[in-house]
């Protein structure tokens, strides 16, 4: 297989796009990344996209999105996998060019999630849980992770302050990231405080409702040299599934699918948690990232919430987690969230994420999770 | 929902049909047709007893629309002494008193209701069992 590599990235400002349309946000993200990369035409493209059908009345979107950034005839793939939609799209991106298909290849990632109502939403988010045996009893997404939440706190000791602190933490990031939904600064106080969704989880511990898209275009590593800016290159790649209820899981307290996903690119790199730089994770709700992270090996397990209070995952800390904001802060329109993380890494490794630029960054992983665990997928690039 | 939907699974959600694999003995709820853990293909079916424990529960604040005039109300993992796990309300208790190990017993009650006309969804519900 050959090695591939990032050679553009493009994402607009997110938030609630009322005047825009699920195409015009993928269109003008998509075209971004193929200006940064300076090519015109794609070989192949690949879409991330949950629920277009649910949110936004539209299937297709292979066909829709290839269409309307004016790719004739060339194939173009919609990627499901929930809320790791846009991860395995790139995923499937980078298999497509290692394979040797194709040259030039985009991934990107859309969802327009502001057309409907937020009841509506919650609707059509659960569907990335099991609907027949969790969702029919009245469960929601805050509240599977709320149950995560609670399990971890009675295992491990992890307190309602060291939840807030991974939203405080997020937040600031954001502030520095022009394209973030929400870059405000928020307070311990202020989580503690917001209104209640699923207990222990607060508003100001869930990640919002978002319209956004993000794209990437891939080529094979040995042709960075033709393109005008710096390549990244993508040096591992895992995918694993989990069941899709949470309660056929024995620990509750940990994310197998993302410590599988995590396994396979660390072997395929050659890398380990301690020569991570940085890491982006699926900050859905803050009890997330602090799974997550003890998850991918970065901290033991029950570690990760004294991490996130001690500023270990700040961006001066030991391993900065979400640089760009997370979910949390950037946004998480559901199928973009897995591209917008290749985004701020291949914008991180080239030095160009101004205030919040994390110094020497060498090497970084990406972690995009779907529903309550049941798929992860995990990136490791590299600065070539 | 279509009719279809909701009466294929009566034998689960009313009388709690489970399956044990004949060839490791693990237990699903619902039956499953393969297992996931030994790849054994053959099950028997059996109706779980409807005692368990909660192994995780939050309280729902912030529905979806069909439950929006439900909340808040309880919800948690609960282990049935049968082995499978599964998802239900835990209602007839306050909120402080619902804990990780505490005993209960799934009754039969109505989960919801699709308007004047449409189809009401029976399963189960968890109480705390009287020791």
């Amino acid at each position: 297989m050959r090695d591939v590599a990032v050679i553009g990235v493009g994402m607009q400002k997110w938030g609630e796009l009322w005047a825009k349309s699920t195409r015009d946000i993928f269109v003008e993200s998509a075209l971004l990344a193929m200006d940064d990369a300076g090519v015109d035409t794609l070989g192949a493209m690949y879409v991330g996209s949950m629920a277009p059908g649910l949110f936004a009345d539209q299937e297709h979107l292979g066909s829709v999105m290839a269409d309307y950034l004016g790719q004739k005839l060339i194939p173009s793939t919609r990627v499901e996998s929930a809320c790791a939609s846009g991860g395995l799209a790139f995923r499937l991106a980078c298999m497509d060019v290692a394979s040797g298909m194709h040259d030039v290849v985009l991934a990107g990632g859309v969802e327009k999630m502001t057309d409907i109502g937020g009841g509506d939403a919650t609707h059509a988010l659960a569907s990335a849980a099991d609907m027949k045996w969790e969702a029919v009893h009245g469960v929601t997404f805050p509240g599977l992770y709320a149950m995560m939440a609670v399990a971890h706190m009675a295992k491990y000791g992890t307190t309602r302050e060291q939840l807030a602190h991974v939203a405080v933490k997020n937040h600031y990031n954001g502030s520095m990231n022009s394209r973030a939904q929400f870059p405000m600064k928020i307070t311990v106080e202020g989580v503690i405080n917001s209104v209640k969704v699923a207990d222990p989880l607060n508003i100001l511990d869930c990640s919002p409702i978002t319209d956004g898209a993000a794209a990437a275009i891939v080529v094979p590593a040995d042709m960075v040299k033709d393109f005008k800016k710096a390549g990244v290159k993508v040096i591992g790649t895992g995918h694993a599934t989990d069941t899709i209820a949470l309660h056929d899981r024995e620990d509750l307290t940990t994310l197998a699918a993302v410590s599988a996903s995590a396994e396979q690119a660390y072997k395929m790199s050659g890398k380990g948690p301690r020569d991570l730089d940085f890491v982006e994770v699926h900050d859905c709700f803050t009890i997330a990232e602090i799974i997550v992270s003890e998850s991918l090996g970065l901290f033991e397990r029950g570690k990760g919430g004294p991490a996130a209070e001690a500023g270990d995952t700040g961006l001066e800390g030991r391993t900065p987690i979400n640089p760009s904001g997370g979910l949390k802060s950037k946004g998480h329109p559901v199928g973009a969230t897995g591209v917008a993380q290749i985004v701020e890494i291949t914008e991180q490794l080239r030095g160009e994420a101004g205030k919040r630029q994390i110094k020497n960054a060498r090497v970084a992983l990406a972690q995009n999770m779907g529903g309550s665990g049941g798929s992860s997928v995990v990136h490791i690039l590299e600065v070539m | 929902m279509p009719p279809a939907r909701s009466w294929r699974t009566y034998p689960q959600g009313y009388m709690l049909e489970a399956a044990r694999c004949k060839k490791c003995g693990k237990t699903f709820f619902p039956p499953r047709l393969v297992c996931n853990k030994c790849q054994g293909r053959e099950f028997e079916r059996f109706n779980m007893q409807r005692t368990g424990k909660v192994v995780t529960h939050t309280v729902i604040r912030t529905p979806s629309d069909e439950f929006s005039g439900e909340a808040p109300f309880a919800v948690g993992v609960i282990e049935m002494d049968d082995g499978p796990r599964l998802t239900s309300q835990i209602v007839d208790v306050s909120f402080d008193e619902v804990k990780i190990g505490m005993p209960v017993k799934l009754e039969f009650r109505r989960l919801s209701s699709e308007g004047d006309a449409g189809i009401i969804n029976y399963g189960h519900k968890a109480v705390p069992a009287r020791t």
